[in-house]
């Protein structure tokens, strides 16, 4: 049944969602909503959700409480109103509301914005999940999978067969043979799997700016994708003139200096899908983000070669990201577009700056694949 | 809503109660309980207690923070009642029975509370019946005019919606006017005539004086006429709705909208005394009367609930019940009237009882009569304050942090008194309708100590603006400097002012 709230309610979650994608561009180029993400949500600080009032600014205002403490105990940190529910955000500046949104619809609202298309799954979905389910029942289990409606009519129907049964005084006694338990089946569920490659160069050149927009565009990149497939992974690389896998935390962390040898990401990501990601099982996004300066050009031939050989027949998507620096942008990009002009599953993108992340996702997704 | 059968062990549970209740005095509306389970409980609420309000989509975030807060386990609702007669009253499904009978108790006092306080008897008693008519209205406006355009008038209007007069219903701001009569005014008596003896008269009163006086009242009457509205409006809300020049339907919803504002009013006015007359009835219903054994473990266990305090958090709950107690204590020991207030002996101060045993009638007075403010400012005491460990804190720019600042029995009680006054909202008045003669509206907040926030009010005066057509403005302060906020076409400019009087 439907409850009047509930259309209240949806239309809430539709102005929030006409509000997000208002400001998209703002919170895609700003990364605000990236700090405040959760497991499958994001809190986003929305502007103006709620009505504003007349009403007295915080910090001359001050109370009154109850309890211990000496004069010039502290009693909270910072904006928040100490004691104050979980309205964060309300408070003095821009009256901002912490709203939550779904990863799932917030990469629908991105879609819509970014006109992007959904994916086509490569293959077919062959990799098979497990999942129970409880489906049936079953005359023994553990008391916490008790069915007790069952248990409770097989009770009464023995006692009523055995005349047991007094209408008057309708107690029933269920015996251990009454007794019913849920039982569970696994059932397979077909899933289409895709493993994301992030690679980064850290080498000197990168700077903390250009990390942050290449951990923005990797949270976008991230939400679309998760939207699009079941199960995914996503593995790290960084490199200098050496690469090797790391975690996510690292990944974003890791500041090395010294030269740039793009092709030791290429070679270890190759050796990933090699020995992981057989290509007939799994949607394969290699992600690479540089600021474009390779050691040589020998490397570069290196890399390209492996891209042909080794990485692109495996991948359905090869993504080049290039960050321009503070040394300005380098070569690699031309090479790139040199040597795939033609090939669709090559996309590059130059990123200038924060502002340009959108359309580099663009860029990037907008091909359907 | 899914209405279910009143269960027969809660309706014996309801009699017992009501009848402890009455015999200790209480005095209530017939009450009728719904069992309502948590997501429709959280509806209920987010509407307010009515069920049948007008839709909005404010309802439905306040149902989602709600339901959040309820499935994260941050807080639950457990009871709810509102002011009509009969009273409504909400328990939560799967609540112990000694959960519901707290709230029952609870509830009886609450439903006293509205039945005989002063400031609920303005309020409409058949508010549900209000409510649903409300709603019929807007559907109405809605069904001619297009739901976002409503909606979007609702969101202006409620942007208002604490610019009310909340003690008028109680006093009266403006008389009718008498009628000019002649013999008021006699054009001849020498305007500002100082008072002298005849042989004086020519040196106290020298006719360039009074000649001066006489030109000086004609201006103040002058300026008189022209203001317009005569006196500064308090409230806001009526003043839109008498003079802005806005649709038919824009009015009825801006009338929705105030109206609702001036029920709700009264329950900010009392909110701790109506907890705290709450808290000290269910307490001692069910510790005297009503708990078994068995179940005292989890009453004493939900009633510290309740009264818990924490760090830079005022318990209306705690405040409330431990001042009602207070009193009693006092009226039972004599401790009052001009001997108590003159004694300045500690001592004989603490040992102090005259074993007048007006304690109960005490509190049924106070009860009666009074509202938040006049029961702090009449009964918070300074051996009270220091008794239950009050402080008041404030923020820190050096640090920071909001610290405690003070323990002064004085600070805490103006800080205490401070908050309550208008509700905790700032006061604006109507100055001028018509502002520098192009039928422009000013507004004044009444500055008292506490500036405005700002971004808060930039949007609010938008929206005045849109009801008011014409641009406004808002004289306020803004840190010890008077600052005039002005509204054109959406767009806010400010300047440094004269911030008068």
């Amino acid at each position: 049944m439907t409850q009047k709230i509930d259309l209240d309610h949806g239309r809430f979650r539709q102005i929030i969602r006409g509000k997000i994608k208002q400001n998209l561009r703002k919170y895609i180029s700003q990364g605000e909503m990236i700090a405040k993400k959760g497991k499958d949500t994001v809190a986003i600080p929305l502007p103006s959700v709620d009505i504003p009032h007349f009403k007295h600014g915080d910090k001359q205002q001050g109370g009154v409480g109850q309890g211990e403490g000496e004069v010039g105990d502290s009693l909270g940190q910072g904006q928040e109103q100490p004691g104050q529910g979980h309205q964060a955000g309300d408070r003095p500046g821009d009256h901002l509301l912490d709203i939550e949104v779904s990863l799932q619809e917030l990469a629908e609202i991105m879609a819509e914005e970014l006109e992007l298309p959904r994916i086509q799954p490569k293959g077919t979905e062959k990799i098979v999940a497990w999942k129970d389910k409880y489906s049936g029942i079953r005359t023994t289990g553990p008391e916490s999978l008790r069915h007790f409606r069952r248990t409770f009519k097989q009770a009464i129907r023995r006692q009523i067969s055995m005349g047991t049964y007094d209408a008057k005084n309708p107690i029933i006694i269920p015996i251990r043979d009454d007794k019913r338990y849920r039982s569970w089946r696994s059932e397979p569920l077909p899933q289409s799997n895709a493993v994301i490659i992030y690679m980064m160069d850290v080498s000197g050149s990168m700077g903390d700016e250009q990390k942050e927009i290449v951990r923005i565009e990797s949270f976008w990149i991230d939400t679309w994708l998760q939207s699009q497939y079941h199960g995914i992974e996503s593995r790290f690389i960084i490199h200098d003139a050496m690469a090797k896998e790391v975690d996510r935390d690292t990944f974003f962390r890791t500041r090395e200096s010294g030269g740039t040898m793009i092709s030791s990401a290429y070679k270890l990501c190759a050796k990933m899908i090699e020995e992981k990601y057989p290509a007939d099982r799994w949607n394969i996004y290699p992600f690479h983000f540089s600021d474009g300066d390779n050691w040589s050009v020998d490397d570069t031939h290196t890399c390209v070669e492996l891209l042909k050989k080794e990485i692109l027949p495996f991948v359905n998507l090869f993504c080049y990201g290039q960050v321009e620096s503070p040394y300005g942008s380098g070569q690699f990009i031309k090479d790139l577009t040199e040597h795939f002009d033609e090939d669709e599953r090559v996309v590059t993108s130059e990123i200038k700056g924060k502002d340009a992340i959108m359309d580099s996702i663009k860029e990037f997704l907008g091909k359907g694949k | 809503m899914a209405l279910r059968r009143f269960p027969a062990y809660l309706r014996d549970i309801q009699e017992e109660i009501e009848g402890y209740a009455r015999n200790y005095g209480l005095e209530f509306f017939p009450i009728i309980y719904e069992v309502l389970d948590y997501k429709t409980m959280n509806e209920v609420a987010a509407y307010g207690g009515f069920p049948t309000r007008y839709p909005h989509w404010r309802f439905g975030m306040d149902y989602e923070q709600l339901s959040k807060s309820y499935e994260w386990g941050l807080s639950k609702i457990y009871e709810m009642v509102i002011n009509t007669n009969p009273a409504y009253a909400y328990l939560l499904e799967g609540n112990s029975t000694t959960d519901q009978k707290i709230v029952m108790a609870h509830v009886c006092a609450h439903v006293d509370f509205f039945k005989h306080n002063y400031f609920f008897s303005k309020t409409n008693r058949k508010m549900i019946d209000g409510m649903a008519n409300h709603a019929a209205r807007v559907r109405r406006h809605m069904a001619r005019h297009g739901q976002d355009t409503v909606e979007d008038f609702i969101d202006t209007c409620l942007s208002l919606e604490n610019l009310i007069d909340p003690m008028s219903p109680y006093i009266v701001r403006s008389r009718p006017k008498k009628p000019p009569s002649d013999d008021d005014e006699d054009p001849n008596e020498k305007v500002g005539r100082l008072r002298a003896k005849g042989y004086m008269e020519s040196f106290i009163n020298p006719p360039s004086y009074l000649e001066a006086q006489k030109k000086k009242k004609e201006e103040e009457q002058k300026r008189q006429k022209r203001r317009f509205p005569e006196h500064p409006a308090r409230d806001v809300m009526q003043f839109l709705i008498e003079h802005a020049p806005i649709d038919h339907w824009q009015r009825d919803v801006l009338e929705i909208v105030r109206d609702e504002a001036y029920y709700f009013a009264p329950q900010a006015m009392t909110k701790i005394m109506n907890e705290g007359w709450a808290v000290y009835w269910h307490s001692r219903i069910l510790t005297e009367k009503a708990l078994t054994a068995a179940e005292v473990i989890d009453y004493a266990d939900a009633n510290s609930g309740v009264l818990a305090t924490a760090p830079g958090r005022l318990n209306p709950y705690k405040l409330g019940v431990e001042l009602f107690r207070n009193i009693e204590e006092r009226w039972n020991k004599g401790q009052f009237g001009k001997e108590w207030d003159e004694c300045t002996s500690m001592e004989q101060k603490l040992n102090w009882d005259r074993r007048t045993g007006l304690g109960r009638n005490k509190v049924f007075e106070v009860r009666k009569l009074y509202n938040d403010i006049t029961f702090i400012d009449e009964f918070f005491t300074l051996e009270f304050c220091v008794e239950q460990k009050f402080y008041m804190f404030g923020f820190q720019e050096r640090t920071g942090n909001w610290e405690i600042m003070s323990r002064e029995f004085k600070k805490v009680k103006d800080q205490l008194l401070r908050m309550l006054t208008n509700r905790g909202q700032p006061v604006i008045v109507v100055e001028d309708g018509n502002f520098e003669n192009r039928s422009e509206l000013l507004l004044r907040h009444i500055h008292e100590g506490i500036d405005l926030d700002g971004a808060q009010a930039r949007d609010t005066l938008r929206n005045v603006a849109k009801l008011w057509t014409r641009p406004v403005s808002l004289l306020t302060k803004v840190d010890g400097k008077g600052k005039l906020l002005r509204c054109e076409d959406g767009n806010i400019s400010e300047r440094s002012a004269e911030y008068a009087g």
